[in-house]
């Protein structure tokens, strides 16, 4: 039916948007990982994070490229505020209640930027976001190869971060065995604090990315959630291997899915990947063992 | 020496003086002002639809009040959230009932404008629907719903008539065709239709490409449409992926012999224009319009330009049907439901900006109604079709 | 079951009966939106609160109920109330399916909470794209006043209709909590193994839990359909109803009776109170809702029965 040509740019641009959804997700399975809790406010703060990116490149004139590395700060320090001061304390450690906070600030944030910024689709207006490099008979996207290297740079970066740093394995320590952790000496509340903060600062690197060839609007993070969540469920919870393949696994279904089925109809390939996967092997790919 | 007040003044302060003693009387005279809701989605995921309806309503009260309102009074709107879901848009239909609104205008997708309607039937409320163009609305039996735009039914009958004519006037350049379309009901209901009828008129329908709203990404698309190669691309979709196949078919170097949008929520609306002008370019609609020769038009798309907002069609939609309301009560002479509903069905009103046939009612719908077909030429939104009511002949087909 | 049990529940819904006979279009319109929310929140309550199976799926429950019922009237003709009964029956089986696929697989906790939200999402997909179930534009049901057609012109009747719907679950939940299958529910909810070694078959416990779940939720949808007639895919199966129950239950109070109720109330009325501060600012509003919601959480943990329980004095 489709000539092997378009196969293979449909695999490439599934890998090239995969890159994207993994680093969305690197946070939600971190945040998972370690904090145990399903964050219901990622997209709303992806969603900041666009916003964020766009401001800097409206009021400060700053390319988004370059916007990565100021802004992933700024958002790990508005990450770790947030859990430190705002959901930790809220939730008085109760999953449920968690899920409310987490919601609760959603709510919150998507209808700030509402009456900030008004419900006004916006889009950057950079020329570079045409440019493409030829490979073959195939097309593709520069910004979106930059978002793909720079995504597997991220997801490179933070394995570094939990391998090799004190910080990491703290990190991973309090996701393993909390009371343990704490017995020696380590704060939780501090941990959990950073992972929300890396997590948030992942979020505003893929809002950097997908600037360039997306639109922002007040509600334009929460159509990235349930793609982040398939994808952590996929690769693992907590594993940022998992999150990476898992990202461009779902980037290439949704996209052969699209192609066979239908945009629409090709979404289904995602849910049920999705739901396959946790009633076969709910651990993930990647993940521990339960 | 000077007096300290001249002659002329004290006439005219005693002039002033009996003005004021009279004035109780004039006021007790003026009538009370007249209220009307107007029900939009401000927030929500239809909130920039919903903010441009509102900005339409608000500046048809102010051109009503400022020639003198209806019969005198002055016109408040009474302005209601319907937060982009039906519940909440019934539950405001029951307070603007409470606060005592002649009508309500608005609503602008079609399960709010459902929900609202029925709720509103229950006071006899006149709901004046302004875009929500499922045929079902009009099909329920209930009296106090009107809607002055042009439904589903006749805005798709009308884009396959007057794309049949722009192609056989151009020659017939364009025979194969790849639909994509929102899987929602109007990009639904247009594709069926489309698939019926267009191999009717000698068009070839290569691929029908249904997407989700939001989409996250339309490379595929694209891709499938350049592998395709059609002459005319017809999208239907909500702003945000149109913008985004627009783009991706430009730097895919996709260059269709045109592109022949239906009820396209970017295809007319100045910001896609403004901020991708080579991606608009040519870039044709069906859709609903101002009519471009009415001067109150221009002057109300000037006013809302120089605010620093941008011009869709909800806002002289909003504005005209505002306007409707306005006329349909004052004939009533007064708020009376029954008398306002009434005035409504028999309404001719002709003060409207839209470019429209002859006002008139039939179980709701203003036979009058139609859409207007549209090009974004130079950097501007022209209309093009029907010729009554063009301000440029089409550029059809694209070249290069 | 004691008189205690039954005194809270009768009252509370006493008080509600009482009002179609003095209050406004207004008051009765929110207390009918707020109600139907409510009776689906208690069906969640059943499986999170007692059960302990937090789900983010209701949605699929509700709208098999909604669909249902809306699909036999239009395409079959056939009666509301057997529309109904047929959409409580359906929306149960829908939940043991469900439930048996994910609690076969030992799904717990988030594992669980994301399967219900996948199949939710399955079921919207589906529902939009086929033509059986009207696709896209939605299905419609005839305006027809009538006691037959469970369409009431005077709102309190249908009140009066959810009232009772909700006082049976009320009475039906406060008896499961007293009863052997509420202490196995308790049993698997706090240690599921621990329950397996003394003898209670968790798989059963469960599947028993979502489906009379399901069909109460379902019975939520039934009755959303006929007091508004229309439904597409994103109203039956959208998260929206899924998220509202859950916030619900739990601001309510979870694992209670009268929680899920009390809860829907309060969230509701919650939305309704935010509009008022909301001024020329579209989003402030809303905003406000979600910083309240927070804020009822950090000060109430237990939901608002839980601040009932501290007040008297008792542990918690």
């Amino acid at each position: 039916m489709y000539s092997p040509e378009i196969i293979a740019e449909a695999v490439v641009n599934g890998l090239l948007t995969g890159g994207t959804y993994a680093l969305i997700a690197l946070g939600l399975t971190l945040v998972y990982g370690v904090l145990h809790i399903v964050n219901f406010a990622h997209g709303a703060l992806l969603t900041c994070a666009m916003f964020a990116v766009l401001g800097m490149h409206l009021w400060l004139g700053v390319d988004p490229y370059w916007s990565i590395l100021p802004l992933a700060a700024v958002f790990f320090a508005f990450g770790y505020g947030l859990q430190r001061f705002v959901i930790g304390p809220s939730s008085h450690g109760e999953d449920r209640n968690t899920l409310l906070v987490t919601l609760g600030l959603s709510i919150i944030l998507e209808n700030l930027l509402l009456a900030a910024f008004k419900s006004d689709t916006r889009t950057l207006g950079a020329d570079t976001a045409f440019d493409v490099i030829e490979l073959g008979p195939m097309l593709l996207s520069r910004p979106r190869l930059i978002g793909f290297a720079v995504a597997l740079v991220t997801a490179g970066l933070l394995w570094l971060l939990l391998s090799a740093t004190d910080t990491g394995r703290a990190i991973r320590a309090v996701a393993k065995e909390k009371l343990g952790a704490q017995l020696s000496g380590i704060d939780p509340r501090h941990i959990f604090a950073v992972t929300f903060g890396i997590g948030c600062a992942c979020l505003a690197v893929a809002a950097c990315l997908l600037l360039p060839t997306f639109y922002v609007n007040p509600r334009v993070g929460n159509a990235f959630v349930l793609v982040a969540f398939t994808i952590v469920v996929l690769g693992g919870m907590g594993s940022i291997t998992g999150a990476l393949v898992g990202g461009l696994l779902v980037g290439v279904v949704e996209s052969l899915g699209g192609l066979l089925l239908g945009e629409s109809l090709g979404q289904l390939g995602i849910f049920l990947i999705f739901i396959l996967m946790l009633l076969v092997r709910p651990t993930g790919l990647f993940g521990a063992r339960a | 020496m000077m007096l300290p007040l001249s002659r002329r003044a004290v006439l005219a302060g005693t002039a002033g003086l009996a003005t004021t003693l009279a004035m109780p009387r004039i006021l007790r005279a003026q009538p009370a002002a007249v209220k009307l809701g107007i029900l939009q989605p401000l927030t929500g995921a239809l909130a920039q639809d919903g903010e441009l309806g509102r900005i339409g309503a608000e500046a048809a009260a102010a051109a009503i009040n400022k020639a003198g309102g209806i019969n005198g009074a002055k016109l408040e709107l009474v302005v209601a959230d319907a937060r982009s879901n039906p519940e909440a848009a019934a539950q405001e239909v029951e307070k603007l009932q409470a606060e005592g609104v002649a009508a309500i205008v608005g609503g602008f997708a079609s399960p709010i404008c459902l929900a609202a309607s029925q709720a509103a039937a229950r006071y006899d409320l006149p709901y004046i629907v302004d875009v929500g163009v499922s045929d079902a609305i009009l099909q329920r039996g209930l009296t106090n719903t009107f809607r002055f735009a042009p439904g589903f039914g006749m805005v798709t009958a009308t884009a396959l008539d007057n794309l049949s004519k722009l192609n056989d006037a151009a020659g017939k350049p364009c025979k194969t065709v790849v639909l994509v379309h929102e899987d929602g009901l109007f990009g639904s209901g247009l594709a069926k239709l489309m698939q019926t009828e267009l191999p009717k008129r000698g068009f070839e329908i290569l691929e029908t490409i249904a997407h989700p709203t939001p989409a996250r990404d339309m490379s595929n698309v694209a891709l499938r449409i350049r592998s395709l190669r059609p002459d005319l691309v017809i999208p239907s979709s909500y702003y945000g992926e149109f913008v985004l196949l627009a783009r991706t078919m430009r730097q895919q170097r996709i260059r269709p012999k045109g592109i022949y949008a239906v009820l396209n929520g970017a295809a007319s609306n100045f910001r896609f224009v403004k901020e991708f002008p080579d991606a608009a370019l040519n870039v044709m609609d069906c859709n609903h319009w101002h009519d471009p020769k009415n001067a109150e038009a221009l002057a109300l798309k000037k006013q809302v330009e120089d605010s620093g907002k941008f011009w869709a069609y909800n806002i002289p939609l909003n504005y005209s049907c505002v306007k409707l309301a306005a006329d349909a009560i004052a004939r009533a002479g007064g708020t009376d439901r029954a008398k306002v509903t009434q005035a409504l069905a028999a309404s001719e009103f002709a003060g409207h900006i839209m470019p429209y046939g002859p006002t008139k009612f039939a179980q709701g719908q203003n036979q009058g109604a139609r859409p207007v077909n549209t090009q974004v030429q130079g950097e501007d939104i022209k209309v093009i079709f029907p010729e009554e009511v063009a301000d440029a002949k089409p550029v059809f087909p694209v070249q290069g | 079951m004691s008189a205690r049990d039954i005194a809270a529940p009768v009252l509370l819904v006493a008080v509600l009966a009482v009002l179609p006979f003095f209050a406004s279009g207004t008051m009765l319109n929110f207390l009918v939106s707020a109600l139907i929310v409510a009776l689906g929140a208690q069906g969640w309550n059943l499986l999170a609160g007692f059960g302990g199976q937090l789900s983010f799926g209701h949605a699929a429950f509700f709208g098999t109920g909604a669909y249902v019922t809306a699909l036999l009237q239009i395409r079959f003709g056939i009666n509301a109330w057997a529309g109904m009964a047929a959409g409580i029956a359906l929306g149960a089986v829908v939940g043991w399916v469900i439930g048996f696929l994910s609690f076969r697989a030992r799904l717990r906790g988030s594992y669980f909470a994301l399967v219900t939200l996948a199949f939710a999402e399955v079921l919207r997909i589906l529902a939009n794209a086929a033509d059986f179930t009207g696709g896209a534009a939605g299905l419609l049901i005839r305006l027809q006043p009538g006691f037959g057609n469970l369409q009431f012109p005077d709102r309190g009747v249908f009140l009066w209709l959810v009232l009772g719907c909700i006082l049976f679950v009320l009475l039906l939940t406060a008896s499961i909590e007293r009863s052997r299958f509420g202490a196995q529910l308790v049993a698997v909810r706090e240690n599921e193994d621990a329950a397996r070694a003394l003898g209670v078959d968790v798989l059963a416990t469960k599947l028993k839990a979502i489906s009379l779940s399901a069909a109460i939720t379902a019975a939520a949808g039934c009755l959303y359909m006929q007091n508004f007639l229309y439904l597409d895919a994103n109203i039956a199966y959208g998260t929206w109803i899924s998220v509202e129950v859950l916030i619900a239950s739990i601001i309510g109070g979870l694992g209670t009776v009268l929680g899920p109720v009390v809860g829907a109330l309060a969230l509701h009325g919650l939305g309704e109170a935010t509009k008022l501060v909301s001024g020329q600012i579209t989003g402030i509003d809303l905003a406000i809702f979600g910083a309240v919601l927070i804020l009822s959480v950090a000060f109430a943990p237990n939901g608002v029965m839980g601040l009932r329980r501290l007040f008297k004095g008792r542990a918690g």
